[in-house]
């Protein structure tokens, strides 16, 4: 039976981990996410979990300590955001590389500087390669839902996952909330049984050597192909979820795409923003639709083009940017998606809501207005757009 | 090498032994069972622990490992173990 | 029981043949002596920092690293990488699922530990994490060719430290990370090297590693690459630098100090570093005041110990 709650994104993703009671969890403060290990420290303090919370001095031994708890044997969880994340590049890619199934949440927040602590994604897409699942949730529900599959999809995948979702927008903002039964949470997620660990009674072991040319290649492919695998991994404990609570979730969800002329691509809080505006479209007959990844890592690059195929015009949303004079990830990875499949609509890219900005709905409309001038003369003048600046 | 871990794991401890350092030295320990007292001193201070002993008596110089550093032959307060070129 | 270094090397080693230290290194032979404290039946998860010991020991296929867990994740989060491992074997134990007795040893050389791994270093301390970090000291990053780090002794030679017509080798004095531990109010903090029968190193290593809570040792670490000087001096080395007070062997629990060993005659820094190529360009003329200065550091150093050691001894009268 589920409960019926109203809780901010923070105190959801702590409920979360309050119900899974990871064995370790180590964690630094640092705003939006900073109320994620505060809460979990009562619940550590007041005996609801069983779990062995570290204080760290930094984030980056936040998750060097994670990776010594997961290598260990233990299942592990931590939360950060920005610069915290920032300061943890070099381990994440240490966590992946050793393939341990630690779950690190994300609250989305700019980067400096100069300094913000307002949301955006240059976070979480600054570290798009260290070899971290990725998934990304519109509001307090799915960050709530998607922490607690990270924890089976990492131990399946044996690759740490990353669940992000924006720092206040989702973080601080109060929402209706369905929340699993603790029992069946814990029958979700059952035990971690870890093979190779360093706590082995049986066996000792080295982890973390160093690698020559020969088998440091064959590792890091064996890395990519566990990256490859994990998008079943991630349909398979989806489907799980969907037969216990009743909520589906895919490698993306599909907004009026299907019959839409003029299309979005954007992740988290936006989509949210970015609906209201199809709903308003649609009445006044303007065939609008969007698409919001939830799995950004391993890129559905397949699967995305086809949903993609009858647009006239396409508008891909950035929270971030690339600083590299052309677009920003998620616009340059799907266009290259879709080059791969030989897929020509005509694209662009908005770079919006930098730093906290506000994203209302005109605001969305604004790009629809842009889309529908492109698809009436069928071809696109400029690529990159920052939203509220050049419309 | 057994099954392989993932993750650069080695799943077999101590398996370094598989590696073979002999060939490193230029000079070799000649150990002297009449002079040695198995004061242990030299197996303590090995950096290869390629010293060789059994209920307490020493056996001798594993030169397999052995990388021809003397650190043995001078902390030897007998004089048991002296260092050769190799011819 | 008395130590006795017979049933000491009997002990089964924990550091095997086949690692690709240089030949003569002062750190496996520090290493092996310490982990021969751990109780045979006791199992123990290594976690080295990057460095010398950490590519020589464990190169895939091969790891060096005998009944214990290693485990080498970056260069400067030794102590937070084991912090994470020591809080899980809590709650492993406790749900059933480890058994051993295992204890907690972090590695590290000086420059991973007295610069780019300080914070992490000071940061488990401070927790109070039932760990032993041990700290290799060869006083400059050996494994990258024997750049300074801040253990570099005052007025040393090394690749970014160089004797020059203008700067005279590290200009800085040796930062003193065995007494910035005693200040982290630690239970136990010991300074050792190799020496003569090996019993310092062991017993402290015994106490470090069986004293409940945070405990740390500096163990010599010669490098006859770095320093200068033919491989075979190592133990010649380590009591020069005994007992010349550059590396004074003294241990300090729950604040009270005791020096292990007094030398009968001290003798004059000169005795240490004329063995050593490092050293070398302050016995040129003109440079005296190199050697005048570095042995008074030396002597305040071993002046400030004997007062510690009074001073925290006496007995409330």
């Amino acid at each position: 039976m589920a409960i019926r709650e109203r809780l901010s994104g923070n105190e959801a993703v702590a409920t979360a981990m309050k119900q899974i009671n990871p064995d370790t969890v180590a964690a630094y403060p640092i705003t939006p996410s900073t109320e994620v290990p505060q809460y979990f420290s009562n619940f550590v303090a007041n005996g609801d979990v069983t779990t062995e919370f570290i204080a760290v001095e930094s984030e980056h031994s936040a998750m060097s300590a994670c990776i010594g708890a997961s290598a260990a044997g233990g299942r592990v969880m931590s939360a950060t955001s920005s610069q915290g994340l920032a300061y943890m590049f070099e381990m994440l890619y240490v966590a992946a590389g050793m393939r341990l199934p630690i779950t690190l949440i994300c609250g989305n927040r700019a980067l400096s500087a100069p300094l913000n602590i307002h949301n955006d994604h240059s976070d979480s897409m600054g570290v798009r390669d260290a070899g971290f699942i990725q998934l990304y949730c519109e509001n307090n529900q799915e960050a709530y839902d998607n922490v607690i599959m990270a924890v089976k999809i990492a131990e399946k995948a044996n690759l740490p996952v990353m669940v992000c979702y924006d720092g206040f927008i989702t973080s601080h903002s109060v929402e209706n909330i369905m929340l699993i039964e603790t029992e069946d949470v814990k029958k979700f997620v059952g035990e971690r049984k870890p093979t190779q660990y360093l706590l082995d009674d049986e066996r000792n072991i080295s982890m973390g050597p160093m690698d020559l040319q020969k088998y440091y290649f064959e590792h890091r492919k064996q890395l990519a192909d566990a990256m490859r695998g994990a998008k079943d991994i991630i349909k398979e404990v989806s489907e799980e979820f969907y037969k216990l609570t009743g909520r589906k979730y895919d490698l993306y969800e599909k907004y009026g795409i299907d019959d839409a002329e003029l299309g979005i691509i954007v992740l988290n809080s936006s989509a949210g923003t970015a609906k209201d505006a199809v709903d308003e479209l649609r009445k006044s007959g303007v065939k609008a639709g969007l698409i919001k990844p939830r799995v950004f890592r391993p890129l559905p690059y397949s699967e995305l083009p086809d949903e993609l195929k009858n647009l006239k015009a396409l508008a891909i949303m950035d929270k971030c940017d690339s600083v590299n004079g052309y677009a920003a990830p998620l616009f340059t990875e799907i266009t290259s998606a879709m080059y791969s499949k030989g897929l020509k609509v005509p694209t662009i890219n908005y770079i919006y809501g930098l730093g906290g900005v506000d994203v209302k709905v005109d605001d969305i409309v604004s790009v629809y207005k842009k889309l529908n001038e492109i698809a009436k003369n069928g071809s696109v003048e400029k690529t990159t757009y920052y939203l509220g600046y050049d419309n | 090498m057994g099954e392989i871990g993932f993750g650069g794991n080695i799943l077999k401890d101590g398996n370094s032994v598989e590696f073979k350092t002999g060939s490193w030295k230029n000079k070799y320990p000649v150990h002297s069972k009449e002079k040695c007292k198995n004061c242990m001193f030299c197996v303590g201070y090995c950096p290869e622990d390629c010293i060789r002993h059994k209920d307490g008596i020493l056996e001798g110089i594993d030169l397999d490992y052995c990388k021809g550093c003397g650190v043995c032959s001078k902390v030897c307060p007998f004089k048991a173990i002296e260092m050769k070129s190799k011819e | 029981m008395a130590y006795n270094l017979k049933d000491v090397v009997a002990k089964e080693s924990r550091f095997t043949s086949g690692h690709r230290m240089c030949a003569g290194c002062g750190a496996p032979p520090a290493v092996r002596n310490i982990l021969r404290a751990l109780k045979p039946e006791d199992n123990a998860v290594i976690s080295c920092a990057t460095g010398c010991l950490e590519v020589s020991s464990c190169i895939y296929p091969y790891t060096s690293w005998k009944n214990v867990s290693f485990i080498h994740t970056a260069f400067e989060c030794a102590s937070a990488t084991l912090s994470g491992a020591e809080k899980t074997y809590n709650a492993l134990k406790r749900a059933g699922k480890v058994k051993k007795t295992t204890k907690f040893i972090a590695i590290g050389g000086d420059g991973g530990t007295l610069d780019i791994g300080l914070q992490s270093l000071s940061g488990a301390m401070e927790r109070g994490h039932d760990i032993t970090y041990v700290c290799y000291d060869n006083g400059a990053y050996m494994n990258t060719g024997t750049q300074r780090s801040s253990s570099t002794p005052h007025f040393a030679d090394t690749t970014t430290s160089p004797a020059g017509k203008v700067l005279p080798g590290k200009t800085q004095k040796r930062k003193d990370l065995t007494e910035i531990m005693v200040k982290h109010n630690l239970p136990y903090v010991a300074q050792t090297a190799l020496f003569g029968n090996l019993s310092d190193i062991y017993t402290k290593a015994e106490k470090a590693i069986y004293t409940e809570g945070p405990t740390f040792i500096a163990a010599f670490s010669p490098c006859p690459r770095g320093w200068g000087y033919p491989s075979e001096d190592l133990a010649e080395i380590e009591k020069l630098a005994v007992m010349t007070c550059f590396w004074p062997l003294y241990e300090v629990e729950n604040g009270v100090y005791k020096i292990n060993f007094k030398p009968a005659k001290k003798l004059p820094v000169t005795e240490f570093i004329k063995t050593q190529k490092r050293f070398k360009h302050m016995f040129k003329p003109g440079n005296e005041w190199m050697i005048d200065e570095l042995q008074k550091e030396i002597d305040d150093k071993w002046n400030y110990l004997l007062m510690m050691e009074e001073i925290t001894n006496k007995k409330e009268d």
